[in-house]
């Protein structure tokens, strides 16, 4: 299997009662009565760091992502912190994974197919396009879009990049949401007919039916725990077998936070304070910011407040980081415990692409560049062999990072 | 109460089906509902004792039909489906009542036709902007529900905005109730994101019925200053500034109000 380093880039240093003086880590939070400029710009560069050294370490890929107006996560945009990534592994296997520059946010999104291309030459084919519907409140009040139109927009973005990649020929373009008289993208990306595509997504059955139909990779989102998403995940798989599909594992990817120490009792010192900032302070948001009226279609509100698959935003400060890492929020421990619960995770979830989020929270930059040594030598060896046996092919791979060709290098 | 009966008439050329609440016999009153979404209170039962109430959904918060929104896309379509609407009814001259989202919606029906409105009451209307008194959709869209009960309301613990606010008892029933709630502001909120401020001004003008602007003195949601800046564009308004009363003059203020918008009707 693969297993990629992604990264939040979040504000580390919130003050202890961050959370008592403000409303939301998200999208009201002032940014100068908060945040130390200086210290930002630290995280960037100690991000970029930790994932440079994560490609270094034998991760399979790095992922960067997008998100606006927060302490969580402020990598605005990410085809940024890829381009130097993009560089910083030139000549090596390590795939470029952009989960994603979210096409809706940009207007017109054509610039999203112009930068993936940009960005999988300077990476020389190794780019893994993701496609975020995106989240939202980024989209409705980061961005200023009515929440209603959120995923009628993807769709119709989703297309007309595509056709940007795919089409020799320069076209007219008239959609609901975008009109362009002249699409003729300068450069198309390395890789033919297009980069992989994959798709992540918080369980929500319109996104499945999205990617079973266009025969892409999911990406499942969350951080309540592998426990909890059992359920959701089957709810996919389903959607594949419907589909007429093949059980191909790499059709599913996962994301979640890992910290490895010596010993569990250790790990329990070195990661319980940046796994409970984690939650407490960077999920600390009143959940409708999150869900703004109409970004969720009536059949899917319908489902989530009867059946409530995970918990309210607000019971997430009752826990603490036993209760976190016994769910399987955050796999914490010994070397021998990570890979032991990591290994039932992706068998249980069939999943082929492991997001693995060595840096959360608070945790610092030394104890990140430790623990994601500790993850490359002793936890990554014994996940990778997982689908061996099975003979899959990773179709949503570049071409130009596949493991043979490590192996043999 | 009455229970207003449901009608069905087809807009937009056949495109969508509006549903449409009516009650009362006499002459018509259109009335177009907040973005809370339709509600059928004492101020409408009782107007309907003295006219013909038509309360019609916005398309996609009638129940069972929550896709009709999908037929709209934009304030102009939206507009467009009421003025249809008037003719579907067989409406040739109305008195016109909306209130917040319903006010703008009311201003602009009254601004495309003008002729067809012979009286005008905006309810702490939305669709201006001043610089120094801003709103947008986040004021209401971002709320969890008791932050929205003591934005909108003087008194939350009136009856009136009791009965309105209480969903139904049970887990499904309350959880439906919500999910119908927050769907309604979802659709209203599609024709006016993020701030709505969509050109009314330019049209403001074209208003000619005399407009009556209600407001409340203690409305927290849409600045109260608003109201003298409608009254301003509109040539032939007046004021009524209500005490001890927020963003739901229906319901918190239910008798001066009715007792002044019947006797400007009638006048």
């Amino acid at each position: 299997m693969k297993i990629a380093c992604f990264h939040l880039m979040p504000y580390r240093d919130l003050e202890p009662d961050f959370e008592k003086k403000y409303k939301s880590s998200w999208f009201s939070l002032p940014f100068d009565a908060v945040a130390d400029r200086h210290k930002v710009a630290q995280y960037y560069n100690w991000t970029l760091d930790e994932l440079e050294f994560a490609a270094k370490s034998g991760f399979d890929g790095v992922c960067t992502n997008e998100h606006h107006q927060n302490a969580y996560g402020f990598m605005v945009n990410p085809n940024m912190m890829g381009a130097v990534l993009a560089r910083a592994t030139r000549n090596t296997k390590t795939a470029i994974i952009q989960m994603g520059e979210t096409a809706v946010f940009l207007n017109p999104p054509i610039r999203v197919a112009e930068e993936y291309a940009m960005l999988d030459s300077i990476a020389e084919g190794r780019l893994v396009a993701g496609f975020p519907v995106g989240l939202g409140g980024d989209f409705a009040y980061s961005y200023g879009m009515a929440p209603i139109e959120q995923r009628a927009r993807y769709t119709e973005a989703h297309d007309l990049i595509k056709r940007a990649w795919t089409s020799s020929e320069q076209f007219a373009f008239n959609g609901k949401f975008y009109q362009l008289p002249m699409v003729n993208i300068w450069p198309k990306p390395v890789q033919r007919p297009h980069p992989p595509i994959w798709v992540p997504g918080n369980a929500s059955p319109s996104t499945w039916d999205f990617v079973t139909k266009n025969d892409y990779s999911y990406c499942y989102l969350t951080y309540f725990g592998a426990k909890g998403a059992e359920h959701m995940v089957n709810g996919y798989w389903e959607k594949v077998e419907q589909a007429g599909r093949d059980r191909n594992p790499y059709r599913m990817g996962f994301l979640i936070p890992v910290g490895v120490s010596d010993t569990d009792e250790k790990a329990a010192q070195e990661y319980g304070p940046a796994a409970e900032y984690f939650y407490h302070k960077g999920l600390h948001l009143p959940e409708q910011l999150l869900l703004p009226p109409g970004h969720m279609t009536h059949a899917s509100l319908t489902h989530l407040l009867t059946k409530r698959p995970f918990p309210p935003y607000a019971e997430l400060k009752k826990m603490k980081y036993p209760t976190f890492n016994e769910r399987d929020f955050v796999v914490c421990g010994s070397a021998k415990t990570v890979t032991e619960r990591l290994i039932h995770i992706v068998k249980t979830l069939r999943v082929g692409h492991l997001m693995i989020l060595p840096q959360f929270g608070s945790l610092s930059h030394p104890k990140t560049m430790e623990n994601i040594e500790r993850i490359a030598k002793s936890v990554l060896p014994h996940l990778r062999p997982i689908w061996e046996n099975e003979g899959w092919e990773d179709r949503w791979w570049p071409e130009a990072c596949k493991i043979e060709q490590r192996a043999a290098a | 109460m009455k229970k207003p009966r449901k009608k069905i008439v087809p807009v937009l050329g056949g495109e969508l089906e509006m549903t449409v609440n009516i009650a009362g016999q006499g002459k018509p009153v259109l009335y177009l509902h907040a973005a809370g979404g339709y509600y059928w209170d004492d101020f409408l039962e009782t107007l309907s004792d003295h006219y013909k109430v038509y309360v019609p959904h916005f398309p996609g918060t009638a129940p069972g039909r929550p896709n009709d929104i999908d037929k709209l896309d934009n304030l102009w379509d939206a507009v467009v489906a009421y003025d249809d609407l008037l003719d579907a009814l067989g409406l040739k001259k109305i008195k016109l009542i909306g209130h917040s989202f319903g006010g703008m919606l009311a201003a602009e029906l009254a601004a495309q036709r003008p002729k067809a409105v012979e009286k005008l009451v905006l309810m702490a209307p939305i669709g201006l902007w001043r610089e120094d008194a801003p709103y947008t959709c986040a004021n209401w869209c971002a709320l969890g529900m008791d932050e929205i009960l003591d934005v909108l309301f003087y008194d939350q613990k009136n009856p009136r905005v009791v009965r309105r606010m209480t969903p139904p008892s049970g887990k499904d029933a309350e959880a439906l109730w919500t999910v119908n709630f927050i769907w309604t502001l979802g659709c209203t909120a599609k024709v006016i994101w993020p701030i709505p401020d969509k050109g009314l001004r330019k049209r403001i003008h074209r208003i000619n019925a005399p407009t009556l602007v209600v407001w409340g003195e203690n409305d927290r949601l849409i600045p109260p200053v608003y109201a003298a800046e409608f009254q301003r564009a509109i040539p032939n308004s007046e004021v009524l500034m209500l005490a001890e009363c927020g963003h739901e003059p229906p319901l918190e203020q239910c008798a001066t109000l009715l007792s002044r918008v019947r006797t400007f009707f009638d006048a």
